[in-house]
């Protein structure tokens, strides 16, 4: 019935249909395995993708020539850039989504994309030979060949969901999980813990009084998340989120539910994220608090239903209910699903390389949830990655990997082959080291040429990238070479407080100054208003960015610079930790699981000393 | 960094104790064959079978041949300052017996350590951290009680408690400033400026006590310049003399006779003088070497922590006396102003100079009054400086860092000034706390996390 595959790619969601859609497009030839054709790229939990940090990674995942920015641009219903009043590093897209055209738009893609078929099973085992994948065994008893495997489980592994006393199994609510496959892997000789996150209710919006609510609007402005395809709403078309707040008395009625609570009786073992707690968390935590914000987000532009974010809770149905209705504005609130959370199975990622591919089985790839971190964007950019390396790894060429310094993704998988976490992992901004250069303005600039050259992204995507390059030089020159008379600029200079012109001076000195901008400039500047019409507004902004923080710019590329010399410093592979007695115990262990490659690589992981990095050094003879 | 290392499976050994002839000298054998090698020098006992950390007494012999009568202490690894098993054998301190007792130890297999080799070895076993090391190399280096103390305060460290507290101000600043920007979104109330600039300037005030306590941590360790001078014939050498206790520079009733300098060292509660005796400043001199000899003074004195203007108290009047103290005072170094020879019965010195403070009588010849000249040199280098600092800075990898700790923190304080986005200060504030880290260790935006997530309600 199956022929072999190159890759098979088992879940369907934000980083299997990546995985997929990568190795797919790469020349792979690719078999899509989910239990449900329904639900691929389900958004199981907030209708939303980027925000801060994570919008930077949909556009690093768009200017690979991943799906994730252009499936969003295709089903946003809202569009903020947020964080505009800071520096460019923190401007940060983020877009409401319709959930059902979201999953539409995904399963279109991918149905149109060459090499990549799909059928509906779950995976049960993996069929190993000699320490390599090489196949899959399905629910439904069908051995599946192929080169390549990726484990996308999401919450789906032996997930247990918990709303108040209740318990049963489940991926998501009304899903079934997926067993049997924690087991074999264990068996093999992995290492598997538990983790949890939760969602919370959705109600149905005709029941809620927008009035005593804080509307909030979307930009004017769509500049959305892909580098190549325009948002397919016009700003006009945007739906309203909302604002409100819980209050003393909703507290109160949370609280009569603790006693039934699966949090706070031990019944959950899993760690949660502590920067999404539940509600219930929130107020025992925080019990100074008196309030707590609510987002009131809609599902869709063909549904009633609303999203509660901030309400997420494993209180039992009543108590979610009751609480729900003492907050302003949902005091006739219908409730369509209680919230709820999920435990389920991970594999601590130390135990993967930086290819994604695990370090026991040869050419088997994890990414996505199965990897301890939370969020749609997290697990699309290993996805991507995933999906590349699994077909690199059947060409037997070198792994796609991205520093540190290069990519928010390059960030993510560093700190979790390197680090592992504890706790579902996020990306904040506060975690690259090198937040000025990883911007969300020049994700393209930096990634497109480097996935082009591995033959993911198109040529087409490649030479746009390149024209922008050089138009991009072109306006910067021109900034640093035209000079600016006082009386064409100082009205506009007056305007914005800051300091008239006596001499003349060049445009991008001026630029330099922090309230004025290069729009004000070309505006106030007869000569350089053919700037505006000649290039485009992403170009403007870029040249705009490279000028005005040029300082910032080349610190951190230095330091970049300066940092990576300790990761040329490579640790031979057969190098027996044993010898350096004086290591400490931490980092002795951690060394030898972790065996990392180079000197760079040790010193970042979790435990290590700096005392630890010098006796290592000292003993490969540097 | 460190340098790479010929090996170290061998055994090393090397005088533990100064060269020279004291009443003992110690002799540190370290290494994997420490304990058989003397062993087979020690025939009164078995090393070997002795339990760790026991002194024993007896012969040292080799071919049959007494060598000295030593006590050795046995100290098996780990539990030993190299982490390796280390013999101390504490022999006459003869400088015969050290050198044949190290020769011996050598033809039986143990090499002569390379100098701070023990040291090394215990860095590289795990005893010290890098800063410990580097502590332990400036007690080895140190001569006076003071130098040692701080030395001593470094290796339990001191130092690093009070970094770490600057380190958790700065923690605290710059995860208010990581919540500004990566929670933007959640309804908490961000820190005011007027409190992240109060954390800025306590940890400014902090550094910057510690890179004042380097003045004072180094002029412990490296003493204290003192010039004495005077005309020619005021009594310089003889106090210097009266100062030691001792006869080293040429006293004569000549003017001139002390051609070059010649310089002494001091201890006064720990704190080291380095005494200059200088040749006397005299406008005039025909003799070509005194010239050079003058020449060389008053760069000594340019050069100096402390002058002591030496004069005779006899032979200026109060008018002279004001008016090169004048002159001095503009060189810039601080002055102490002592009248010598004021061992003629009935005169009121005092009384002749009133008006002029500070000025110290004394008779270097009677050696009258020296403990007030003592008091008077110890009291301008302690009070002068941050008072006596618990911590002192002694490294000078330490005030680099530190140094680059201020810097980052005026850049900071600039940037709000400017009004620069707040996502483009902490490019600094990074810089700022790794130039911590290169002290007390990385700080991780882990630390940052663990605090926002600890203080501040996250999450929708």
């Amino acid at each position: 019935m199956f022929n072999e595959y190159d890759v098979i790619v088992a879940g369907a969601g934000h980083a299997g249909s990546e995985a997929a859609a990568a190795a797919a497009n790469m020349g792979s030839k690719v078999l899509l395995i989910t239990m449900n054709m329904q639900t691929i790229a389900q958004m199981s939990c907030n209708p939303a993708m980027g925000g801060i940090a994570k919008g930077q990674i949909v556009r690093e995942i768009d200017a690979l020539g991943g799906y994730s920015g252009i499936v969003t641009n295709k089903s946003m219903l809202q569009f903020r850039m947020l964080n505009k009043s800071k520096g460019p590093a923190m401007w940060s897209p983020r877009a409401q989504c319709d959930r059902m055209l979201f999953a539409l738009s995904w399963r279109e893609m991918l149905e149109n994309t060459p090499n990549l078929d799909f059928y509906q099973d779950t995976v049960k085992e993996i069929i190993v030979k000699n320490n390599r994948v090489c196949g899959v065994l399905t629910g439904l008893g069908h051995y599946i060949y192929s080169k390549a495997v990726i484990l996308t489980s999401g919450t789906f592994l032996n997930g247990i969901i918990h709303i108040g006393e209740k318990k049963f199994g489940g991926g998501r609510v009304a899903e079934k999980a997926a067993t049997g496959l924690t087991e074999q892997l264990v068996e093999l000789g992995f290492v598997s813990n538990r983790l949890k996150t939760g969602t919370p209710p959705r109600v149905d919006g005709r029941s809620l009084n927008y009035r005593v609510m804080e509307e909030q609007k979307g930009d004017k402005e769509l500049t959305g998340f892909s580098f190549i395809q325009q948002p397919s709403i016009k700003p006009a078309q945007q739906l309203s989120c909302y604002i409100t707040y819980t209050n003393q008395e909703v507290h109160d009625i949370l609280k009569t539910g603790f006693d039934r609570s699966p949090m706070f009786t031990g019944r959950i073992e899993g760690t949660g994220p502590r920067y999404c707690p539940s509600i219930e968390d929130k107020i025992n935590r925080f019990a100074e608090r008196d309030r707590h914000q609510i987002f009131v987000e809609p599902e869709g532009f063909h549904t009633v239903e609303i999203y509660v974010n901030g309400f997420s809770t494993s209180l039992p149905e009543e108590v979610q209910y009751e609480a729900l209705k003492l907050i302003p504005g949902f005091e006739e609130a219908k409730m369509f699903r209680p919230g709820y959370a999920i435990e389920y199975d991970f594999f601590p990622p130390t135990q993967l390389t930086n290819s994604l591919e695990t370090k026991l089985i040869k050419n088997l790839f994890f990414a996505g949830q199965i990897n301890g971190t939370t969020g749609y964007e997290e697990a699309a950019c290993q996805g991507i990655i995933a999906g590349m390396n699994a077909y690199l790894a059947i060409k037997e060429e070198a792994p796609f990997v991205l520093k540190r310094n290069e990519a928010y993704i390059g960030v993510l998988i560093d700190d979790l082959i390197n680090k592992g976490t504890d706790e579902p992992y996020r990306m904040f901004t506060s975690r690259a080291e090198y937040r000025t250069l990883l911007r969300q303005d020049n994700a393209d600039l930096r990634l497109t040429e480097k996935s082009y050259k591995m033959g993911l992204a198109l040529e087409e995507r490649f030479k746009k990238v390149e024209r922008k390059k050089e138009n991009i030089q072109e306006v910067v020159k021109s900034l640093q070479t035209t000079v600016i008379e006082p009386q064409e600029i100082n009205n506009y200079l007056l305007q914005q407080n800051s300091a008239v012109l006596i001499e003349k001076q060049r445009a991008a000195k001026l630029l330099l100054r922090p309230d004025i901008s290069l729009n004000g400039i070309i505006e106030s500047v007869d000569k350089l208003q053919d700037l505006s019409h000649k290039y485009d507004a992403a170009v403007l902004e870029q040249a705009e960015i490279q000028i005005k923080y040029e300082r910032y710019i080349e610190k951190e590329e230095e330091l970049a610079k300066r940092i990576s010399q300790l990761e040329e410093l490579n640790i031979p592979e057969t190098f027996d930790y044993n010898r350096i007695t004086a290591l400490s115990n931490e980092a002795m262990q951690k060394f030898k699981k972790i065996k990392p490659k180079t000197l760079g690589q040790a010193s970042r992981i979790s435990g290590v000393n700096p005392s630890d990095i010098q006796m290592l050094m000292v003993y490969i003879g540097r | 960094m460190l340098g790479k290392l010929a090996g170290w499976d061998d055994t090393i050994a090397a005088l533990a104790t100064p060269q020279g002839v004291g009443a003992i000298g110690v002799i540190r054998v370290s290494g994997p064959k420490a304990i058989a090698i003397v062993n087979g020098l020690f025939p009164s006992k078995d090393l070997e079978a002795a339990p760790t950390h026991t002194l024993h007494v007896g012969y040292l012999k080799y071919n049959d041949t007494i060598i000295d009568e030593v006590v050795i202490g046995l100290y098996k690894a780990p539990r030993s300052y190299t982490g390796e098993d280390v013999v101390e054998i504490s022999c006459h301190g003869s400088y015969f017996i050290q050198n044949n007792i190290l020769q011996i130890l050598a033809q039986c297999g143990a090499r002569a350590a390379k100098p701070g080799e023990f040291t090394q070895r215990a860095f590289l076993n795990g005893k010290l951290n890098l800063a410990q090391a580097e502590a332990v190399a400036d007690l080895i280096a140190s001569n006076t009680a003071a130098s040692r103390k701080a030395a001593l305060h470094t290796m339990r460290g001191g130092f690093t408690e009070v970094l770490k507290n600057i380190r958790e101000e700065l923690l605290t600043f710059s995860a208010l400033i990581e919540l500004e920007l990566d929670f933007s979104e959640e309804d908490v109330e961000f820190a005011d400026r007027s409190r992240l600039m109060n954390l800025l300037d306590e940890a400014a005030y902090k550094v910057k006590q510690l890179l004042q306590s380097f003045m004072l941590g180094n002029v412990i360790k490296n003493g204290v310049q003192v010039a004495i001078i005077g005309k020619p014939n005021a009594g310089k050498s003889t106090l210097l003399n009266a100062l030691l206790n001792e006869e080293r520079a040429i006293v004569s009733e000549i003017a001139g006779t002390t051609r070059d300098t010649i310089e002494e060292t001091l201890n006064i509660n720990g704190i080291l003088f380095r005494l200059i005796d200088t040749a006397g400043i005299r406008e005039h001199t025909s003799d070509v070497i005194e010239s050079v000899g003058v020449q060389r003074s008053l760069q000594k004195m340019r050069s100096a922590d402390i002058v002591l203007y030496v004069f005779d108290a006899t032979a200026i009047s109060k008018a002279e006396l004001q008016q090169t103290l004048a002159t001095m005072q503009t060189e810039g170094s601080k002055i102490i102003a002592v009248a010598n020879k004021t061992d003629e019965e009935g005169v009121d010195y005092a009384t002749k100079f009133t008006g002029i403070a500070g000025i110290v009588f004394i008779s270097a010849r009677y050696q009258r009054n020296m403990d007030v000249l003592q008091d008077a040199l110890y009291t301008s280098v302690v009070n002068d400086e941050v008072g006596t600092p618990e911590t002192i800075v002694t490294n000078t990898r330490h005030v680099a860092a530190l140094e680059k700790v201020l810097q980052s923190i005026v850049l900071i304080k600039d940037g709000f000034a400017q009004r620069t986005p707040l996502d483009l200060i902490t490019s600094d504030i990074r810089a700022c706390l790794y130039h911590i880290g290169e002290i007390t260790g990385e700080i991780t935006n882990e630390d940052q996390l663990d605090f926002i997530f600890s203080k501040f309600c996250i999450g929708k």
